[in-house]
C-alpha cells in the first residue's frame, strides 16, 4: 500500500474533513501543512467565525428559542375552556410555524457553505444523522433545529456520552421515539395517554444508537430499558393559576423530578421504581439516575465503541472499511473515554486514512455533492431553498429521513441512473448560473423549501428563453483552479472541447467532482 | 433517435443506444417516489406480472384480519379491538376472521375469489429490528446479511426467455429487493416525472456524453439513465395527459396504483413491479376501526381495489403481494399503539389466486401459543407463499426458484395459491 503524495494531501483532507474546496481552501491547506491545519479543524474555537457567516446567522431568531419557547410561540393552539381552536386558526399557526424549520435549514446550509470550520461541520451533519429525528412527526416540526443546536452542536468533538445524554434528553428526540409517553404501568401518575410501556426509543437507543443489532441485547434487554426509561419526558404547558399548583411541584420534585430548560421533564409519577435487570445486570430502582446510569453502560461498552468505530470509519477511510483499523479506533474510544475528539486524531493520523487505495474512492452523498458543488463556485449563498429542493430531489431531504436509522452514506445507496441525471442537471443550472441561490428569498413562509428547483426541471438551456436572468456565473477556469488537478484525460479533453458557457457545468458534473 | 413525445426527439448516439439497449431487454420502472415495474425481454410471450407491495415499518396484521373469533384478541386490545358487531365492526371474511372496515373496498374481491390472506406469516429469523427484517425479506435470505443482491433482482435473471436482461426503475434510490446483478435504471415517476430536466437540453446532454461514455460504474448509471428517459418519458408524458382528462386524479397510493394500471395497459411486458408504503409504525395513536391505521388502509385498499378494477382483462394475469417486515404485539402498549411483534399476514390477490380463504396454520394467541409470550407466531415462512406464485404463476422451474431463495423450505409439491 502506498501513501497519497503531497500534491494530493491537500484536496484529499478538504474533501474528506471538509464538504470540499472552496476558493483558496488548497492553497491554505498546502500553506499551513496538513498536520496544522488538521488541527486548527480539530479545534474549532481556534478559528473565527467567517463575518459573512456571522451576520447571515444572526438573521435566523428561531435559531436561539428553546423547545419550549418554540412550543409557546408557534406550537398548536390550545383549546380554551374546552373550546377548539378554529381549524382555520390551527392551520394559520402551522403555516406560521414553517419559518422554524425552514430557518433551521438555512443555518445547517449557510454553515456548510461558508464556514471555514468544516470538520465541525461534516460532524454536525454526521451526529444528527447517526441520532436522526424527522421534521415532519407530529412537533418535531417545532424542534428539529433545536435539537441540533442543543444536542448534537456542542458535543460533536466531546465525549460519546455527553452527546447521547443530550439526545436522550432532547424533546425533539423524547418526541420522536415516542419516549415522552412511555410509563410505568402501575404508576399512579399512568393515565390517558401515558398508560403503559412504549419500547421504541429504548430499541433503537441500543440497536442505532450504541450497542449496533449484533450488539448482544435480547427482547428481554430492551422491555427492562424501556422501564428504566419510564417518565422520561417533556415539560407540558401548565398554568400557575390552577389550584393546588405549588403544592404539586413541591411534591414532585421531593420525588425526584427533573426539569431543564430545554424541555425535559422526568416525572417520577410515571416512573417503574422497581429493580430491573438488564444487560446481565441489576439496576436498583432509583429514578432517573437508572436511565443516567444506562446511558453510562451504553458509552462505555466495547460494542459501542466498535458500531461507532465502523461508521466514522466508513465515512472518512472507505464504503467497507479496513477491519483492523475499526478495531484500533474502537480501542482507542474505550482508552480515552469515548473521546471523539481521540478517536479522530487516531483516524486522521492512521495509513490508513493516507492510503492512496482510499483517494477519491468516497461517492458522494447527495448532501455532499450538493454543497461541495456550491462551495467550489464560491457564489454566495443567500436562498438555500435550490440546494433543500435538489437534496430532495436526490432522495435525501434534509430533516427528512422518515427512519431512525438515518441515511446512508455508502456508493450502493447513492448511485443510480436518475440520481446521475438530476446531478448532472443540478450541475447544469448552477454552472449556467441559473439556480436563484444569490437572491434574498422573498417571503420564507410562502414556498416548501422541498420543491424541485425551477431551474432543474427546465430545459434551460444557455439562453434565457424563460425569463430567468442568470445570476452570477462561475468562472470556468477559477473552478479549474479552485478544485485542483484532479481530472482524467478523458474529462480534461471534454471540457476543453465544450462552449465555454457549459465548462463550469462540466466540471461540477464531472465523473472526479462526484467523488471524495 | 427516439421520439420522446410532443414531437421532441431525445438524442443518444445510433452505438449507445444498441449497446444499452441490447442490455435492457428487461426493465422496471417505478410509480410513485417508491415503486419499480420490469419489462419483460421482447420475444418472451408469458403476460403473467407480479407486483409486490411492501409496507415497510411494520403494519399490525392482527387489525388487517382481526381474529375476531378469538376472545383473547380483545383481552389484549382494550381500546385498538375491532369490534364483532355494531359502529366499526369487523367485515366477516370466514367466520373466525373479519376485515378491517376501512379495508371494505377490497371485499368484491374476495367475494369473486381473487383475494386470499395467509395469517401467521412472516420470516423464521426472529429479529425485532425494522431494518434488519426489512433487509432479509428483500434479500429472500432470512438471518443472513451478506447477500448482495435482492431475491426480485434474482428472478428478474432467471425469468423465462431472458438472456440478458435489465431493470429499470424509477425514483431517486433503488430498493434492496431490486438491487443486484441485473442492471437497473431508474427514472422519477410521481406528479414531476414526465417533465424535462436540463439534462434533455441537447447541447448539455452531448457535452455529458463524452464525460460519460465509459464501462465504469458511474458511466453505466449515465448511459442507463439516458437511455430511460429517452424509452419512458414520452410514454409516461401521455398517461399524464391522459389522466389529467376528467376527474383530477387521487392522490398518494391510489393515483400511484392507478398510473401502474394505465402502463401495464399500455406495455403488457411489464413483469415485475415494486412499490413500498410507510407510515405503518404505530408505537402510538393507532386507532381501531378509525384513527391513524384505518387511514392508511383506507388508501392502501381503495389503491388496490383501483388497480385491480382498471386492470380489466389483464388482472387475470396479475398476482399482487402486500407483505411487511414483521407483526405487532399482539397486546396494545400504555400510548394506544402496539410494539415490534413478529408473526404477520400476507395478502394474495389476482385473477389467478385461489382466494376467497385465509390461509396458513392459525396458531392462536392464547397463553403458551404465543411467541415469546407476546407475539402472534410464525406458522408459515414468507418465502413459502411467494414461492408458489413464482412457481405456478411465473413458471420459474425448481432449479430457478432454488436460485431465488436459497435454502427456502422445501416447495408444496401439489399448486396451492394460484389457480394452475
Amino acid at each position: 500500500m502506498s501513501a497519497i503524495g503531497v500534491a494530493k494531501q491537500p484536496l484529499h483532507l478538504v474533501n474528506r474533513l471538509a464538504f470540499g474546496p472552496r476558493p483558496g481552501d488548497l492553497e491554505t491547506v498546502a500553506r499551513l501543512k496538513p498536520q496544522a491545519w488538521l488541527a486548527q479543524q480539530l479545534h474549532p474555537e481556534s478559528l473565527p467565525e467567517p463575518p459573512a457567516l456571522t451576520e447571515a446567522i444572526a438573521q435566523l431568531d428561531t435559531l436561539r428559542m428553546t423547545p419550549p419557547e418554540l412550543f409557546a410561540q408557534f406550537g398548536p393552539p390550545m383549546a380554551v375552556m374546552g373550546v377548539k381552536p378554529d381549524p382555520a386558526v390551527v392551520k394559520a399557526a402551522r403555516r406560521a410555524a414553517r419559518v422554524v424549520v425552514q430557518q433551521a435549514m438555512a443555518a445547517r446550509v449557510y454553515r456548510a457553505v461558508l464556514e471555514t470550520r468544516q470538520l465541525r461541520e461534516v460532524m454536525v451533519a454526521f451526529w444528527f444523522n447517526h441520532f436522526n429525528i424527522f421534521a415532519d412527526k407530529g412537533l418535531d416540526y417545532l424542534w428539529v433545529g433545536a435539537f441540533e443546536e442543543d444536542a448534537i452542536r456542542p458535543h460533536v468533538f466531546g465525549r460519546f456520552r455527553d452527546l447521547l445524554g443530550a439526545t436522550a434528553r432532547h424533546p425533539a428526540m423524547l418526541f420522536y421515539l415516542d419516549n415522552w409517553q412511555n410509563t410505568a404501568p402501575d404508576a399512579p401518575g399512568a393515565r390517558r395517554r401515558f398508560e403503559g410501556i412504549n419500547e421504541n426509543y429504548a430499541r433503537e437507543l441500543m440497536e442505532l444508537h450504541t450497542l449496533g443489532v449484533n450488539g448482544g441485547y435480547t427482547q428481554a434487554d430492551v422491555t427492562a430499558l424501556a422501564h428504566i426509561l419510564t417518565g422520561w419526558g417533556i415539560v407540558r404547558r401548565e398554568n400557575p393559576a390552577r389550584p393546588n399548583f405549588a403544592r404539586r411541584q413541591r411534591r414532585l420534585a421531593a420525588m425526584g423530578a427533573v426539569r431543564t430548560r430545554e424541555g425535559f421533564f422526568f416525572d417520577p409519577t410515571r416512573h417503574d421504581f422497581a429493580d430491573k435487570v438488564w444487560l446481565g445486570r441489576t439496576i436498583h430502582g432509583s429514578g432517573i439516575e437508572e436511565g443516567e446510569k444506562a446511558l453510562d453502560v451504553l458509552a462505555q461498552s466495547p460494542a459501542t465503541a466498535h458500531h461507532l468505530s465502523f461508521k466514522l470509519c466508513q465515512y472518512f477511510v472507505a464504503d467497507n472499511p479496513p477491519a483492523d483499523l475499526v478495531g484500533r479506533l474502537a480501542q482507542r474510544y474505550l482508552e480515552t473515554d469515548g473521546s471523539i475528539r481521540e478517536v479522530l486524531l487516531g483516524l486522521f493520523a492512521s495509513s490508513e486514512f493516507w492510503d492512496l487505495g482510499h483517494y477519491a474512492n468516497k461517492f458522494k452523498s447527495p448532501y455532499e455533492f450538493v454543497i461541495s458543488a456550491v462551495r467550489a463556485t464560491g457564489l454566495p449563498v443567500r436562498n438555500v431553498q435550490p440546494l433543500i429542493g435538489t437534496m430532495a430531489m436526490l432522495g435525501m431531504p434534509l430533516y427528512g429521513c422518515q427512519t431512525p436509522d438515518g441515511y446512508k452514506n455508502t456508493q450502493d445507496a447513492w448511485l443510480n441512473p436518475d440520481a446521475m441525471m438530476m446531478r448532472l442537471s443540478f450541475a447544469a443550472a448552477l454552472g449556467a448560473g441559473r439556480l436563484p441561490i444569490d437572491r434574498p428569498p422573498t417571503d420564507f413562509m410562502t414556498d416548501n423549501p422541498r420543491h424541485p428547483p425551477r431551474a432543474l426541471l427546465e430545459r434551460t438551456g444557455m439562453a434565457a428563453d424563460d425569463g430567468i436572468a442568470a445570476e452570477a456565473t462561475p468562472d470556468p477556469i477559477e473552478l479549474a483552479m479552485t478544485v485542483g488537478d484532479m481530472f482524467s484525460a478523458r474529462t480534461t479533453a471534454a471540457v476543453e472541447a465544450a462552449p465555454n458557457n457549459l465548462r463550469a457545468a462540466l466540471i461540477l458534473g464531472s465523473p472526479e467532482f462526484m467523488m471524495r | 433517435m427516439i421520439k420522446a413525445g410532443k414531437g421532441r426527439a431525445l438524442r443518444i448516439g445510433r452505438r449507445e443506444f444498441v449497446k444499452i439497449a441490447a442490455a435492457a431487454s428487461a426493465r422496471v420502472l417505478l410509480l410513485g417516489t417508491h415503486g419499480w415495474v420490469a419489462r419483460a425481454a421482447t420475444g418472451d410471450s408469458s403476460r403473467k406480472r407480479l407486483v409486490v407491495v411492501f409496507l415497510r415499518g411494520a403494519v399490525d396484521g392482527l387489525n388487517v384480519v382481526v381474529p375476531y373469533g378469538d376472545d383473547a384478541y380483545y383481552e389484549a386490545r382494550p381500546t385498538l379491538a375491532i369490534p364483532r358487531r355494531g359502529d366499526g365492526a369487523v367485515v366477516d371474511l370466514d367466520g373466525h376472521f373479519g376485515l378491517h372496515p376501512a379495508l371494505a373496498p377490497l371485499m368484491p374481491l374476495w367475494r369473486d375469489g381473487t383475494l386470499a390472506f395467509i395469517h401467521a406469516c412472516g420470516s423464521p429469523d426472529p429479529t425485532r429490528s425494522h431494518f434488519d427484517a426489512q433487509d432479509y425479506m428483500e434479500s429472500g435470505t432470512p438471518g443472513i446479511k451478506s447477500t448482495p443482491d435482492g431475491w426480485m433482482n434474482r428472478v428478474l435473471g432467471v425469468l423465462p426467455g431472458h438472456s440478458a436482461t435489465s431493470v429499470l426503475s424509477l425514483g431517486p434510490v433503488v430498493p434492496r429487493i431490486l438491487s443486484g446483478r441485473m442492471p437497473v435504471a431508474n427514472l422519477p415517476l410521481g406528479r414531476g416525472a414526465a417533465r424535462p430536466i436540463a439534462l434533455d437540453n441537447p447541447r448539455i446532454e452531448q457535452a455529458f456524453d463524452r464525460l460519460y461514455d465509459g464501462a465504469d460504474p458511474l458511466s453505466r448509471a449515465y448511459q442507463q439513465g439516458r437511455l430511460a428517459r429517452a424509452r419512458l418519458i414520452g410514454e409516461l408524458r401521455q398517461d399524464m395527459i391522459a389522466a389529467d382528462n376528467g376527474a383530477p386524479s387521487p392522490e398518494g397510493f391510489p393515483q400511484d396504483a392507478e398510473r401502474l394500471a394505465g402502463l401495464i395497459q399500455h406495455d403488457p411486458s411489464i413483469r415485475l413491479a415494486f412499490t413500498a408504503l410507510g407510515g405503518w409504525d404505530t408505537h402510538v395513536n393507532e386507532g381501531a376501526s378509525r384513527g391513524q391505521l384505518a387511514n392508511h388502509l383506507a388508501q392502501l385498499g381503495q389503491g388496490l381495489a383501483l388497480f385491480a378494477n382498471q386492470l380489466g382483462p389483464a388482472w387475470d394475469d396479475t398476482v399482487v403481494l402486500v407483505i411487511s417486515e414483521f407483526g405487532r404485539t399482539m397486546h396494545e402498549n400504555g400510548n394506544g399503539g402496539t410494539d415490534h411483534g413478529h408473526g404477520n399476514v400476507m395478502w394474495v390477490m389476482g385473477g389467478a389466486v385461489r382466494g376467497g380463504k385465509v390461509y396458513g396454520n392459525w396458531p392462536g394467541l392464547g397463553r403458551g401459543e404465543l411467541y415469546q409470550e407476546r407475539d402472534l407466531a410464525v406458522t408459515t415462512d414468507f418465502r413459502a407463499p411467494i414461492l408458489a406464485v413464482l412457481q405456478t404463476h411465473l413458471g420459474l422451474t425448481p432449479t430457478q426458484l432454488a436460485t431465488v431463495f436459497p435454502d427456502a423450505p422445501t416447495t408444496a409439491s401439489t399448486p396451492w395459491l394460484i389457480r394452475v
